[in-house]
């Protein structure tokens, strides 16, 4: 599999990555080179095979609602790298 | 005596009980030891010396009133993935270099409770992706035994430090080999438990149906009485198994009559090191005089398609954990940015190093629209196959053996920038994470001075046959008493 340099944009905008043209050019080589490798699992005859998301056959795990303590808003909001008024500031979503 | 840095848990135990030694005098050599040493290893992002000093003050009140359990005073290292209340906790990444969480991973609160001396935080690769430490943000940790070489990864400094008597034992994390391939890198025994062994809470996420955390100690005694304090269900890991833990080190008996080992010929893969061949057919040789029955020619044909699968799926799952990164509620945030989108991609951009961001493109694209059933799905379904075979293999097998890496440890910079030789040296390994089956890396010997690990696999849950084959071999082959040159 063949990437070209827009199909690499395209996956970094899906990603949010902001990436440099040197970047890209780098990353168009080195993926598609590793997807080339990928190729392999078409030889494999997966008909009928149901896929596996999980080592481990889990049903949904539910707990009591009860109430817990959690942390408070001062040492959630310790981490942020910006604050106003106990909440995160953000930048505008709609401008 | 050996110097107390070189102690193994069961040892310093031993004189702590018998007070011969003092938690205070054992943490104080250790950190003398790292003060010695760390310029050239470079384990720790972090050394947690104050704390490290008190809680050894405190473990000798406790073991004076006669509270002392097989850990209490015992210093440790804790691979920088798993979260530290109130201690910088970085994934040694740009991204989370600032991060202090305000809670402690389950593994470290019960470390914690046992009595753990926290000597601070290792050195690893960037979100524990890579496979010898070099994609680090920081620096690059060295190997012990050679210090030209890479340790393995990504918990190279967990494995390091402990070689090199900066700690007496460390936790890893281990997605696709990333506590058994260091392990054997720096000749230290490394266990990845079975998927839901142990609690996940606190512990960054990088591929959550594979990641486990796991001990890496100096010996296989040390590797189970370390399980014996993190194994266990825990309410706030939904994936940890509700399953009775046992007391590990019940099966460190010194033989393997009647046990069943099979040797499966896909593990000695084209491009493996003679040496390391040799050592390991050897150490297996060694499993049949201690009275196991080997099969050495069994074969799971799926195997070659391990590699593909995992590095499909674990950076799929990846870019999924790492879209929290966003500059806004924790760690790295750009400040010069236009409008929000911008500060977004910026953010990631400078706060990611390039692995990171290979493995979030490689997962991105395996999920987008056109690409996800050819890929991801596809991926899903191998993924069933392989755990099948496991599982079939296992019906006639207690265990299966093979090395736990290709090649001895590489030098630094030989493979940097080579992703798909990088990913290589997982092979052995990352079948294990697939099928969410334990293995241990136990020392199997050395080729042209540099070390070599046997890997053993076994089904879910078998960790004490684990332990009992890696301990019947560690006694009679005695690889665990070497130390490296430093």
């Amino acid at each position: 599999m063949k990437l070209d340099r827009e199909e690499v944009k395209h996956i970094a905008l899906l990603a949010r990555l902001g990436l440099t043209e040197a970047d890209v050019e780098k990353f168009r080589e080195q993926l598609s080179n590793i997807l080339e490798n990928f190729e392999i699992l078409k030889q494999v005859d997966t008909s009928g095979v149901p896929p596996t998301s999980h080592p481990v056959a889990l049903r949904n795990v539910l707990r009591d609602d009860e109430v817990r303590p959690s942390f408070s808003p001062k040492e959630i909001l310790a981490n942020a790298p910006r604050e106003e008024d106990g909440c995160f500031r953000v930048r505008a979503v709609l401008e | 005596m050996a110097s107390e840095y070189d102690l193994t848990v069961h040892e310093a135990h031993d004189l702590l009980k018998s007070r011969k030694l003092s938690s205070l005098e054992l943490t104080k050599a250790v950190l003398e030891r790292i003060h010695r040493v760390e310029d050239k290893v470079h384990s720790f992002v972090t050394v947690t010396e104050d704390m490290a000093l008190t809680q050894a003050r405190q473990a000798d009140e406790n073991i004076k009133a006669g509270n002392l359990s097989p850990l209490t005073g015992i210093p440790a290292l804790i691979k920088d993935v798993m979260c530290t209340k109130g201690v910088k906790t970085t994934c040694s990444s740009k991204m989370l270099s600032n991060f202090i969480p305000p809670y402690d991973a389950t593994v470290v609160e019960r470390l914690k409770a046992a009595g753990m001396v926290m000597m601070g935080k290792g050195n690893m690769d960037e979100f524990a992706m890579g496979s010898s430490t070099e994609n680090s943000a920081f620096f690059v940790t060295h190997n012990p035994w050679d210090l030209d070489r890479v340790p393995g990864g990504s918990s190279g400094g967990s494995a390091a430090s402990v070689a090199a008597g900066e700690a007496i034992y460390a936790l890893g994390s281990d997605t696709g080999g990333s506590i058994r391939q260091p392990a054997g890198f720096c000749s230290v025994a490394g266990l990845k438990p079975t998927y839901g062994r142990v609690s996940r809470y606190g512990l960054v996420a990088f591929a959550s149906s594979l990641d486990q955390i796991g001990p890496l100690t100096k010996d296989v005694t040390d590797c189970a009485l370390v399980m014996n304090v993190i194994a266990g269900y825990d309410v706030c890991d939904s994936t940890s198994v509700d399953r009775q833990v046992p007391d590990y080190t019940k099966s460190l008996v010194p033989n393997l009559k009647g046990l069943r080992i099979g040797v499966p010929k896909e593990y000695f893969v084209q491009g493996m090191e003679s040496g390391v061949e040799q050592v390991v057919r050897r150490a297996i040789g060694k499993l049949e005089e201690l009275g196991a029955e080997v099969e050495w020619d069994v074969s799971l044909p799926h195997t070659r398609y391990a590699l593909a699968c995992y590095y499909i799926i674990a950076p799929s799952e990846a870019m999924a954990n790492l879209a929290r990164y966003d500059g806004v509620k924790y760690g790295f945030s750009a400040k010069e940015a236009e409008n929000m989108w911008d500060a977004m991609e910026k953010t990631r951009q400078y706060g990611f190093g390039p692995e990171v961001k290979r493995r979030i493109m490689l997962g991105t694209y395996a999920l987008s629209a056109g690409y996800y059933e050819a890929y991801y799905l596809k991926a899903q379904k191998v993924r069933t196959l392989i755990s099948r075979e496991f599982a079939e293999t296992f019906t006639r097998y207690d265990a299966l053996v093979t090395p736990t890496s290709p090649t001895v440890p590489f030098r630094i910079g030989e493979k940097a920038d080579k992703p798909l030789q990088m990913y290589l040296s997982d092979v052995c390994t990352l079948p294990a994470n697939i099928a969410g089956i334990p293995g241990i890396s136990v020392p199997a010997g050395f080729t042209d001075g540099l070390p070599v690990g046997m890997q053993i696999l076994g089904k879910p849950f078998s960790e004490e046959t684990l332990f009992r084959v890696a301990y019947a071999y560690e006694q009679a082959a005695g690889w665990q008493k070497r130390r490296p040159n430093l």
